[in-house]
């Protein structure tokens, strides 16, 4: 095992890895609370879009995500509750950000190889600019939330009283959906946009289903996130099975005890 | 210097282009414990979220401890109907008390040993220590609401503002809600504002009560306020007030129905 260590490529996997699942488990901590899991689908599916069309700004494909879907976080943040309730509002306009990206696709060829990387992730192929991308946005993002989660907190779980106290809910709402809109943006990079669901949601979820507490759920998010990771990636090493596949299926294995556990519990 | 607790002066509160509140005069003594009671829509809420500071009154003077209108929100402990949390988590009720207490401050929601005892003591006060660690939505209604409850008290607040407490408990625990309230006003002093839609559970325990029905409202005691004729102009219609068994029922003499309807403003 500790000879995978020796390849850049695999070091390098781990520490794009490893940032973006901490973000991703922090993050989604919050997205479970606030029960705003949809929002992590209709970011991704339209980062796609900024992914695809990037190369028409001269922008890399992570930079047109992270542009297009904190564009659209901040939307999402600023229209409310209003959201909830629009479910064929949202499949509507999910639908047509990933149509036009299919259309960014075919009119720039040399997206071909791309489009597999985007859909599904391509850990192992991370550049070392790109980890420096990542690396700069995680701290960033846990900057902000450094000086915001108490009031985050509060506002997530008692809005009422937190309005009473002078919060205002929907900036936090805005800013809150911009840094959903950054960890999908790395997590993406991990597991590919049509599985940031999993990576930002399934530790977290897990996590929020066994522990009572807020910081016990958060760092038992960050521990299954980072041992998810680094399980698949080492597995994927061992068996030649793309990392993603490994994860999604760790992840959903131990969401699938956790649920039995409950069930057998009542 | 206003000794009162509230002084609502003239005060008229319009919304989406409707008054739900006009010319209200109103005079609150601290200590005082006033029932708050009128039909679906007369404006109960929006009154205490007018009080808070978070809908504005259109016209009159308003103070509460001498200071306008979300300049005391200190002082106050508001009750909202409801606390939501996603029915998956498992964050038990310590946890979502704690997260109220300073959570309008910056930084990260981590609690001294001074906040836990703060928590500590607000669950002694509402007799909810019993199941403080058992996850939230395990609770039962009544329950539920001695938490909304405790997170109200975490301020030592000198007003307490219950947006119906009662609801959705049935008559034995109603009872035991009602007898707790009364045991922290006498406790600690507060002046408290209990919205019901129901008068009899409050009957025995309030000092006066705040009839609000057809977008007027009337201040005194039951003897003064909840009688036949009274309530027919405040309602506009025929009402009937019923004393039976130690109860009153409110009825409308116009229709069959022996609950008071929802007014319609023209």
């Amino acid at each position: 095992m500790i000879d995978y260590f020796h390849y850049e490529f695999v070091r390098n996997a781990l520490l794009a890895g490893s940032l973006a699942a901490f973000l991703g488990a922090v993050v989604g901590y919050f997205v479970v609370i606030r029960n705003v899991g949809f929002a992590v689908h209709a970011l991704s599916h339209i980062g796609f879009t900024g992914a695809t069309g990037a190369a028409l700004f001269a922008l890399s494909p992570l930079e047109g995500m992270l542009l297009i879907s904190m564009l659209a976080g901040a939307l999402m943040g600023a229209s409310g509750n209003r959201l909830h309730r629009s479910e064929m509002a949202i499949g509507m306009v999910l639908s047509v950000a990933l149509g036009l990206g299919a259309l960014f696709l075919a009119l720039y060829q040399g997206f071909a190889g791309e489009a597999t990387a985007i859909l599904f992730g391509n850990i192992f192929g991370v550049s070392h600019h790109q980890i420096m991308q990542t690396l700069l946005l995680t701290i960033i993002t846990m900057t902000v939330l450094f000086f915001f989660s108490r009031k985050l907190l509060f506002a997530s779980i008692q809005p009422d009283l937190a309005e009473a106290r002078g919060l205002s809910i929907s900036w936090l709402s805005i800013l809150f959906m911009m840094i959903v809109a950054i960890s999908v943006t790395l997590a993406s990079q991990v597991v590919g946009i049509l599985l940031v669901f999993t990576l930002v949601i399934g530790p977290a979820g897990i996590a929020a289903k066994i522990c009572r507490s807020f910081w016990s759920g958060l760092i038992t998010s960050i521990a299954i996130a980072l041992v998810t990771v680094w399980g698949g990636i080492f597995l994927a090493c061992l068996t030649n099975w793309p990392p993603s596949f490994w994860i999604t299926t760790t992840l959903f294995v131990l969401y699938l005890v956790t649920e039995m556990r409950e069930r057998l519990q009542r | 210097m206003n000794p009162d607790a509230i002084s609502i002066s003239e005060a008229t509160i319009c919304l989406g282009g409707h008054d739900i509140l006009r010319n209200v005069t109103a005079s609150i003594a601290p200590g005082e414990f006033i029932g708050i009671l009128g039909p679906n829509g007369s404006g109960k809420t929006t009154l205490i979220r007018a009080l808070l500071g978070l809908i504005p009154f259109s016209t009159g003077r308003v103070s509460l401890f001498n200071q306008a209108p979300g300049k005391a929100n200190h002082l106050i402990g508001y009750m909202p109907q409801t606390l939501s949390i996603p029915r998956t988590t498992s964050l038990n009720a310590r946890s979502l008390v704690t997260v109220v207490q300073e959570g309008n401050r910056w930084g990260v929601p981590w609690n001294s040993m001074a906040t836990c005892k703060e928590v500590d003591k607000v669950l002694e006060l509402t007799e909810t220590n019993d199941y403080a660690d058992v996850p939230f939505n395990m609770l039962s209604g009544g329950e539920k609401q001695r938490i909304l409850l405790a997170q109200a008290l975490l301020s030592k607040p000198r007003l307490l503002l219950l947006d119906e407490p009662l609801a959705s408990l049935d008559p034995h625990h109603q009872g035991k809600l009602v007898q707790c309230i009364h045991n922290i006003k006498v406790a600690t002093g507060a002046t408290i504002l209990f919205i019901s839609h129901d008068i009899n559970p409050l009957l025995g325990m309030m000092d006066r009560v705040l009839y609000m029905a057809g977008g007027s409202a009337i201040i005194g005691t039951v003897e003064d306020v909840v009688s036949s004729e009274v309530l027919s102009k405040l309602y506009n219609g025929k009402m009937h007030v019923v004393r039976a068994e130690g109860r009153v029922f409110i009825v409308n003499a116009e229709s069959n129905s022996a609950e008071p309807i929802c007014c319609h403003h023209s």
